[in-house]
């Protein structure tokens, strides 16, 4: 009964939604004043409020208000000259007040968009995401599952609470429904939260790292029959930590759901975990109603009403666009929009300017990134930035190659060299002592030795046949280990067998 | 004469965490008539057009710097706990999942 | 000693006629004396208030600059938090829980020098009108000690009329300063909302809930609300602004040309004979004083009761819901292999009294969705309706007036199986917290037929608390002339010495 991808979306149009919350990095927390550093000891960031201890009262942390006023703006959202917290209400022993500050109809930013470029059959091809809201709340603490199976809740005995994170800023960035993506859906979400980080990333209001779980998505899925106008029931996927899984669990969810439709039964609305390992989404609990979260303004907090010239002010803080600031380095580093496309999809592009700056040519950049980087980061399964090479090493590397202290081949054995932890590309070089034979001397007497040992090529040559020279320095090359450039090489044969250089 | 059965108070009281015994569902739910008739007074006066009141002084924009002040120690945070166990408040396995 | 007011008191401790820890002893004894008739107190602290007055005498016999309530004692409401001293809102879900901080208030309190005598009982997290629903049982009435000393605040109010203390603090959200205080014939003040930090309060209905001073006299309340009152960054609802001068307005004592609304929808059917009869008279003794009565009408309050019903108990439905078991108070059937959701639903059952529950569950109802808008969404449009006719009352008027409660103090037991007579009997309290302007009962006599005090309501607009004080300080110092000295005086003597 499996289904592919493609008869999924040759038959069903999927419609998404994308919730993104956004951890800020705010120094203290949204309504009181502990630290937010990550990874204190237990309940060391912990006070009366909280931790809901009886009387204590929220107040709202300033720069949590300003940074999520300029994600709205980052996103095109209006602005709201007047909104309200709201509480939501329900239980759970993460949460110590046992309702959410949250904001519920009056959210400070709303109707904004996102637009993200992908490359399709037919090119490049942009998509915009439309924002319904942004909106203001806090974390929960985290729990430490013990007995039963490792760490998980079903099955514990008893868990151990630690409310550090409870009550850490979070901003809520909500999609309207996203229709007709088509096959492209996985494509589009996963360039959506990638353009949402970029931009959150830019506007330095989060740390944005998705396996810290500071910036963690939520996806809705659902199917509709080619040519309907009724949209199918959907699920919520949560726990969705990477770029990849974004993709992997909504391409999951479409295949899922398709065959269901195709057995005739029914997708349950309900909540999904999305599991690491296999790719797969598991159900969660389902409740056995919809929680009724009885919203209610926050009568603890006054309304936020923020001025119209301090917006203004904001607004013309905003940093470059990740979108302008593309269209940007395309230009300037003159790149075909394949190449673009390729760098943004491998997520190299901050990488490669970086190393741009530090002095490397674009190119050079461009290629090293996009190339044997990531080939090694491809076997290794890990992202770019997660290997030991920063792009100071590679403008080294560039810089070395330029100077002719390396060649293109021994290039590559100083980026495995750092890779594997060897030092900077200076010491990847000073360690395995690879150096370019560029010593006349030891280059003629080994272009001698080849002659001698391939008479007949070396005839061919003296005879005019330029292209029989390959040989005769591939030969060289060998017998230098490769340490040899091969520019050269072709010089001093091309001149020792009497032909003109160029 | 509103009402509120026995099972429509069983699903608040479920909503409200509160595990009450039947002999105070129903008790509850022969006096919740009586109440409602008296709140949803409320609904007899014209309210087109009225805005609703959610604070009672017109305050607006109350912030904190975004300044780090000291916690509490942990024995203080933890000095109420029912349980604890490794500087963590300890509670009973929890069924349901969060948010 | 104890039976001075807590002016005089002051100015004794500065002459050096007495010190802070005679004064704070002889309270300490009249407590041992009569708290086992009236029951005021849940915890009575009498290491830190000795402790907090030897402090007082040892500052002020080396010469330092004290605040006129040094060394004053005083009886805190169980709903404030003390740090360390078992708190608990009347409540069983918070037996033994000792909080880790200082509400706001207590820092005031403690840095005025104030001895803080104990935590005085209430109703179960200040949810109703005659402090039966305290878990710890009732407090009775030193008036008359088969009948309630109203409430929520009953504890404070008995033991300032009990002559336990002079000062006392409660909190009202619907009444529960001004209705114990007219029931037990002392003065009491609700201040403005956000005039003093919530801070510390153990929440009932957030947006009504304001701490407030009890005194004998309105000069004492004015003294205490002035140590209370002023902005508090801790509470994004805390006024910042100039706090009116409350102290000289109750010196002030002048109400010539001041114009005195009555409220017609606050008098009449429903109040006592005697209560009615207490009120008129005042009236005259006002207009004698040269103000002007008019009368003032007010046809939203008919539904102020209604809006309260549904907004307190929305409100608290919420707050209340920090008390699971989890981090602090009471933990029931945490055996073998229960959930946290059972543990959670089993302590609340076990911890909340009954009315604390039909108060969540009312407004859980309240706030469901499909009844919200009909019921939650509804009563906070008639609170506009309430504070627009407010406002045109307060342009006619300078303050407005009415009995604080319909009737004198009912007997224990008299209404506790009938919620809706209890809740009647908040119906001229209520329209000044769901509106949140400022309020003060003060006593006006014993009615006729029971011999029971009589309070006398006295309204004004936000952040104008001195004209509670003005008007009662004038009221207060006619009547005490009349009588020849403050109701109080009157009260019974309660076998101890007073
Ligand atoms: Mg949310
Ligand atoms: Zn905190």
């Amino acid at each position: 009964m499996a289904i592919s991808y493609d008869e999924v979306v040759a038959k069903y149009d999927p419609v998404l939604g994308l919730e993104v919350h956004v951890e800020l990095n705010t120094e203290s927390k949204m309504f009181c004043s502990c630290s937010t550093v990550f990874g204190g000891e237990p309940n060391t960031q912990t006070c009366p409020v909280c931790l809901a201890l009886p009387g204590a009262l929220p107040v709202v942390n300033a720069r949590a208000i300003e940074s999520t006023i300029k994600i709205g703006l980052a996103l095109n959202c209006q602005i709201a000259p007047y909104s309200r917290f709201a509480r939501k209400n329900y239980f759970y022993p993460d949460m110590p007040k046992n309702f959410q500050i949250s904001q519920y109809d009056e959210p400070i930013c709303f109707d904004g968009y996102v637009d993200v470029e992908i490359d399709t059959d037919e090119g490049l091809k942009e998509f915009r995401i439309e924002v319904e809201r942004v909106h203001m709340e806090e974390d929960t603490g985290k729990s430490l599952h013990v007995g039963g199976a490792t760490g998980r809740i079903h099955g514990a005995d008893y868990s151990l609470l630690d409310y550090n994170r409870a009550g850490i800023p979070l901003v809520e960035i909500v999609t309207k429904i996203v229709p007709g993506t088509g096959k492209y859906a996985p494509e589009v979400a996963r360039a959506y939260v990638a353009e949402l980080r970029d931009i959150l990333r830019g506007l330095g209001v989060s740390d944005v790292k998705m396996e810290q779980g500071s910036l963690r998505c939520d996806a809705n899925v659902s199917l509709k029959p080619m040519g309907s106008d009724v949209l199918g029931t959907r699920s919520e996927t949560k726990n969705v930590n990477s770029l990849r899984s974004v993709e992997r669990a909504i391409r999951g969810e479409m295949i899922r759901h398709a065959e269901l439709l195709d057995a005739g039964a029914k997708v349950k609305q309900e909540t999904r975990h999305f599991q690491e390992d296999t790719g797969l989404t598991r159900s969660g609990r389902s409740k056995e109603q919809a929680e009724d979260y009885r919203y209610f303004p926050e009568p603890d907090l006054v309304p936020v009403a923020p001025d119209a010239a301090w917006i203004e002010e904001l607004r013309k803080a905003l940093p470059e666009r990740p979108s302008l600031r593309r269209k940007r380095l395309k230009q300037e580093w003159n790149v075909p929009d394949k190449e673009m496309a390729a760098m943004v999809n491998a997520d190299v592009l901050d990488i490669v300017e970086a190393t741009v700056v530090l002095g490397a040519d674009p190119t050079k950049a461009r290629s090293w990134w996009l190339g044997e980087i990531s080939r090694i980061a491809n076997d290794k399964e890990v992202s770019v930035t997660e290997l030991a090479i920063t792009p100071a090493d590679v403008a080294e590397i560039v810089a070395l190659v330029n100077k002719g202290e390396l060649t293109d081949k021994l290039a590559r054995q100083v980026v495995e060299g750092v890779v594997a932890g060897e030092g900077t590309p200076a010491e990847v070089v000073a360690k395995r002592g690879i150096k370019v034979v560029n010593d006349d001397g030891a280059l003629m007497a080994a272009i001698e030795k080849v002659c001698s040992e391939q008479p007949d090529t070396a005839q061919k040559v003296r005879d005019g046949h330029i292209p029989a020279a390959g040989a005769l320095i591939g030969a060289v090359m060998k017998e230098t280990k490769g340490q040899a450039d091969a520019a050269r090489v072709r010089e001093l044969l091309l001149g020792h067998l009497g032909q003109p250089v160029n | 004469m509103s009402s509120l059965s026995r099972d429509d108070v069983a699903k608040l009281a479920a909503l409200a965490r509160i595990e009450m015994s039947e002999e105070e569902l129903v008790s509850l739910s022969s006096q919740f008539g009586m109440i409602l008739d008296a709140v949803a007074r409320v609904q007899e006066v014209n309210l087109d057009g009225v805005v609703a009141t959610s604070h009672p002084q017109p305050i607006q924009n109350v912030f904190r710097e975004d300044q780090v002040r000291p916690s509490l120690t942990p024995e203080q945070a933890l000095s109420g706990a029912p349980a604890q166990e490794e500087q963590r408040f300890r509670v009973p396995q929890i069924l349901g999942e969060a948010e | 000693m104890i039976n001075q007011t807590a002016a005089a008191m002051s100015e004794a401790l500065v002459k050096g006629e007495v010190t802070s820890t005679q004064l704070t002893q002889a309270h300490l004894d009249r407590i041992s004396d009569v708290d086992t008739s009236v029951k005021a107190f849940l915890h009575v602290d009498a290491e830190g208030a000795l402790a907090q007055a030897a402090r007082v005498d040892a500052d002020r016999s080396s010469g330092k600059k004290l605040h006129p309530l040094a060394g004053i004692p005083l009886a805190l409401k169980d709903v404030l938090t003390q740090d360390g001293i078992p708190t608990t809102a009347g409540s069983k879900i918070l037996q033994g829980w000792k909080p880790q901080y200082d509400s706001t208030v207590v820092s005031k309190i403690k840095e005025a020098g104030i001895v803080i005598l104990g935590k005085t009982n209430m109703d179960e997290f200040a949810m109703g009108s005659s402090t039966e629903n305290s878990a710890y049982g009732p407090t009775f009435n030193p008036w008359d000690l088969s009948r309630t000393p109203g409430g929520s605040s009953g504890g404070s109010a008995a033991a300032v009329s009990a002559f336990e203390a002079p000062l006392a603090i409660g909190s009202d959200t619907g009444g529960s300063i001004r209705q114990p205080a007219a029931l037990t014939g002392i003065v009491g003040v609700r201040p403005t909302y956000g005039a003093v930090s919530r801070y510390g309060l153990i929440a009932y209905s957030s947006s009504l809930d304001q701490a407030g001073p009890f005194g004998r006299t309105v000069l004492d309340t004015a003294l205490l609300h002035d140590v209370m009152a002023g902005h508090d960054p801790k509470d994004a609802t805390s006024i910042n602004g100039k706090f009116p001068d409350v102290v000289s307005a109750a010196q002030k004592r002048d109400v010539k040309g001041l114009k005195i609304g009555v409220i017609k929808q606050l008098q009449g059917e429903g109040y006592q004979k005697g209560v009615q009869a207490r009120f008129d008279e005042s009236l005259q003794v006002l207009a004698s004083l040269g103000a002007e009565i008019i009368e003032v009408d007010c046809p939203s309050f008919e539904y102020a009761l209604a809006a309260y019903y549904l907004i307190a108990p929305s409100e608290c439905s919420s707050n209340l819901a920090r008390f699971d078991a989890m981090r602090y108070g009471l933990r029931v059937g945490d055996s073998d292999g229960a959930s946290a959701e059972a543990v959670m639903s089993a302590t609340r059952n076990a911890g909340f009294g009954h009315e604390v529950k039909r108060r969540i569950i009312l407004g859980a109802y309240a706030l469901s969705s499909g009844y919200y808008d009909a019921y939650y969404g509804s009563a906070q449009k008639i609170r506009t309706l309430i504070i627009q006719d407010y406002a045109k009352a307060f342009a006619q008027a300078d303050v407005l007036v009415s009995p604080t409660a319909p009737t004198t103090a009912f007997k224990i037991g008299e209404k506790s199986n009938d919620p809706i007579a209890m809740y009647l009997g908040d119906v001229a309290t209520i329209p000044v917290n769901l509106a949140g302007i400022c309020g003060m009962s003060l006593p006006a006599g014993l009615a006729d037929e029971d011999g029971l005090p009589v309070g006398f309501q006295i309204m004004a607009p936000a952040m104008c608390d001195d004209r509670l004080y003005n008007v009662g300080g004038a009221l207060e110092a006619a009547l005490a002339s009349q009588w020849g000295g403050h109701l109080i005086s009157k009260a019974p003597a309660l076998g101890g010495s007073k």
